[in-house]
């Protein structure tokens, strides 16, 4: 869907008066209702999140470069003055569950949906801003003392080594004191931060469209976002039960999952991965939306299949609440139970296949250009193309209960978080920086932060498909010799993706302090949304008169 | 009222419900499981059908929790019975705590699949058991297997069915679910 509307450019109506007025900076960024400034605020917020939960895991993959416990004692030491062995090993248990928790729902989210989902949705549908901004002002605050309960977490008890997961009876009596509290407590907030998010957006989308924006010409970041709200709204509310259930349990000696008294912990993992399935679509349907118009804009092409592209992430959405049970293949289940679980699983390769061989279409015969964006878009594909393979492999439930726990499935949702998600949020970052921030990027550093990012990644995450069907369980900090090989590889992987890392900071700096101004719409005429018609960065209220979509030219 | 404020009811509507459906599904769930037999659950049953002449072994386990003090086994590890026919048999328990313990038992049997088929007429764990210090009581478990187990696809393979209880303590604080 990509020429709506640039034939009605906005310019005439924003250009007068006070759009460009802004508050102070107190009001403008503490007490803020403007989309723009939230969407800005997420990203800050999302790439500090970022650096933590990417520091954390390189200290595992430190501990991780060879067999033996080397570095775990003294780290606790730092943090703690004194560790015991046993002590340090749960410390390794605390980074993983940090690593896992920060980057879902701390980088990713925030990021995908807090960031680009406000920058670019009300501007996409030609609204001047969200439907309720106080209350997006209140889904990014409450991320804050979520954040902070849980970074604080380690420092008020042993730390929180439940796994993301928190699963029962770890989380229940396994392990008592104040820092799961925290955890589970910041889990609320952040569901709470989301819940709000998402009804904002749908409220949004439903409500808000300029004349002539019907659901069937919104762009596929749109489509991508609505559906993600409406997983968010189904799924959180589970979560938070599930949670909330886990805490009377730890605190109030109720029994929901505790077998003494009638409970069952197996229902905690139903209930977790009720959540837990759609939490993987709603990080990574953003990304499907944001590559789409990438590849759009970098092939000069509408893309291929506009609707069966919406509707593949409407099917991924809803069949996605249907297949929790594939994570819990070796909790017992009958045949059948286990056979439904396998074919509707696989069901979804379906529909996303739809979107890949659609995004392949959308380049076939087009005028492509590389540009860093592009790039990282075709990454994006690639890697999680990969992804999804090895998760076809994974939803057998044969297959899983030899692959279960083990480094393999680790790969698979690292291709698919890691290398799908993180590559669709810096193809988007690259995309849209020139309109956020009205300065280009240096394209050359751009190409280079692609090169090693991709290289790195690669070389980190595809040994362990190796260590996985090899038997390497996961969440240990130790290993026998025989795995040494592939995790010295994996562990040099990391330093060339953190190198990478490093250019994209440098990159940032110096675009931000002396890029080039950039133009309205520097990516030419395949950049169709209503974004690239206002000035880069856009006016402080955009559209005070709303665009009108032409209607004669549906995507 | 607005449009916005209808369409953002009508999402918290959505997230109400969804909340509650998560609550909800602590007694959806035991039922569930008490239907279908998932997890091994067994049945109550009133009557037994009567032998149908085919026998299968039926192996009795036993479980304490770290911390009731009981001594817990069955008086026969194993015992081969007529599928359809009532059967019956003891466990025996020994406070050895050194005063009154309450306990419940829990109870599920493998392969999970024959919770359908193994149906309880009566149970000691059907109720919470209080013994005093010193105390031994012989307790019995009245029972027989469906002979529909003969014809399930799942299960007509299965030649041994392990029942197994685990005994918890009742902590006074807690309340069942």
């Amino acid at each position: 869907m990509s020429d709506t509307a640039v034939a009605h450019a906005a310019h005439d109506a924003h250009a007068h008066h006070d759009a460009d007025h802004k508050p102070g900076f107190f009001v403008r960024w503490f007490l803020s209702t403007n989309h723009k400034d939230i969407g800005t605020l997420y990203l800050i917020f999302a790439i500090f999140a970022g650096i933590i939960g990417g520091g954390i895991s390189g200290l595992m993959r430190m501990e991780l470069a060879a067999p033996g416990i080397q570095y775990l004692p003294h780290w606790l030491e730092a943090l703690h003055g004194s560790a015991t062995f046993d002590e340090s090993l749960h410390f390794w248990n605390v980074l993983i569950t940090a690593h896992g928790l920060i980057m879902v729902f701390f980088m990713v989210m925030p990021a995908m949906i807090g960031g680009f989902g406000n920058w670019f949705v009300p501007i996409m549908i030609g609204a001047p801003d969200m439907a309720f901004p106080r209350m997006n002002n209140i889904s990014f605050w409450l991320l804050i003392p979520a954040f902070t309960l849980l970074l604080a977490s380690p420092f008020v008890g042993i730390g929180a080594g439940t796994g993301w997961t928190v699963y029962a009876p770890l989380s229940t009596y396994g392990e008592p004191g104040p820092s799961v509290d925290m955890a589970i407590l910041s889990l609320h907030l952040a569901g709470a931060s989301s819940i709000l998010g998402a009804i904002n957006f749908i409220t949004t989308i439903f409500n808000m469209r300029a004349p002539g924006m019907t659901l069937h010409k919104m762009p596929l970041f749109v489509w991508s976002v609505l559906v993600t709200a409406f997983l968010l709204l189904l799924s959180l509310p589970v979560l938070a039960a599930a949670i909330t259930m886990l805490l009377t349990d730890r605190k109030f000696g109720t029994a929901f999952y505790d077998p003494a008294a009638g409970g069952d912990p197996v229902l905690y993992q139903h209930l977790f991965w009720f959540f837990g399935h759609p939490e993987v679509y709603i990080m990574i349907l953003p990304g499907f939306g944001i590559v789409s118009q990438i590849v759009s804009t970098f092939s000069r092409k509408p893309v291929f299949g506009y609707l069966g592209m919406a509707y593949a992430m409407v099917a991924i959405g809803v069949v996605g609440f249907v297949v929790w049970a594939h994570h819990m293949f070796t909790t017992g289940m009958s045949v059948q139970v286990k056979m439904y679980f396998t074919a509707a699983t696989m069901v979804i390769a379906v529909p996303t296949g739809i979107k890949i061989f659609s995004w392949i279409a959308t380049m076939w015969g087009g005028s492509m250009s590389f540009k860093t964006p592009m790039v990282w878009a075709i990454g994006f594909i690639f890697m999680f193309t990969v992804g999804g393979v090895t998760g076809v492999v994974l939803a057998n439930g044969g297959v899983d209960d030899y692959m279960q726990d083990t480094y393999y499935v680790v790969a698979h949702f690292h291709y698919v978080l890691s290398l799908g998600a993180v590559f669709g949020l810096f193809a988007g970052f690259y995309y849209w920086f020139p309109k956020m921030s009205g300065k280009m990027y240096s394209e050359v550093l751009g190409q280079l932060h692609f090169w090693l990012f991709f290289i790195g990644v690669n070389v980190l995450f595809f040994p362990m498909h190796f260590l996985g069907l090899q038997g390497m369980p996961r969440r240990y900090p130790d290993f026998p010799d025989a795995y040494a090989y592939w995790n010295h590889i994996a562990s040099l992987g990391y330093v060339i993706m953190l190198a990478g890392v490093a250019v994209f900071f440098w990159n940032l700096i110096q675009s931000l302090l002396a890029g080039r101004q950039a133009e309205g719409n520097p990516w030419g005429e395949g950049a169709t949304t209503l974004e690239w018609t206002l000035s880069s960065p856009p006016p402080f209220h955009q559209f005070e008169t709303l665009p009108v979509i032409d209607d004669a030219k549906a995507h | 009222m607005t449009r916005n404020l209808r369409t953002a009811l009508l999402g918290s509507a959505f997230v109400v419900f969804m909340g509650g459906l998560g609550f909800a599904s602590v007694p959806l769930y035991r039922m569930f499981c008490e239907v279908t037999g998932l997890n091994g659950t067994t049945q109550r049953g009133v009557a037994a059908p009567g032998g149908t002449g085919k026998s299968i072994r039926v192996a009795f386990d036993s479980n304490t929790a770290p911390g009731l003090g009981w001594e817990f086994k069955p008086e026969q590890r194993v015992e081969t019975i007529d599928i359809g026919a009532r059967d019956m048999a003891f466990y025996v328990a020994t406070n050895n705590a050194g005063k009154p313990v309450t306990g419940s038992a829990t109870f599920n049997v493998t392969p999970v699949t024959a919770g359908k088929y193994f149906a309880k007429i009566q149970c000691f764990c059907f109720n919470q058991q209080t013994l005093k210090p010193g105390e031994t009581v012989r307790m019995p478990v009245i029972y027989y297997v469906d002979p529909a187990i003969l014809t399930d696809p799942d299960t007509k393979d299965i030649r041994e069915i392990t029942l197994s209880y685990t005994f918890y303590p009742v902590d006074s604080g807690k309340t069942a679910s």
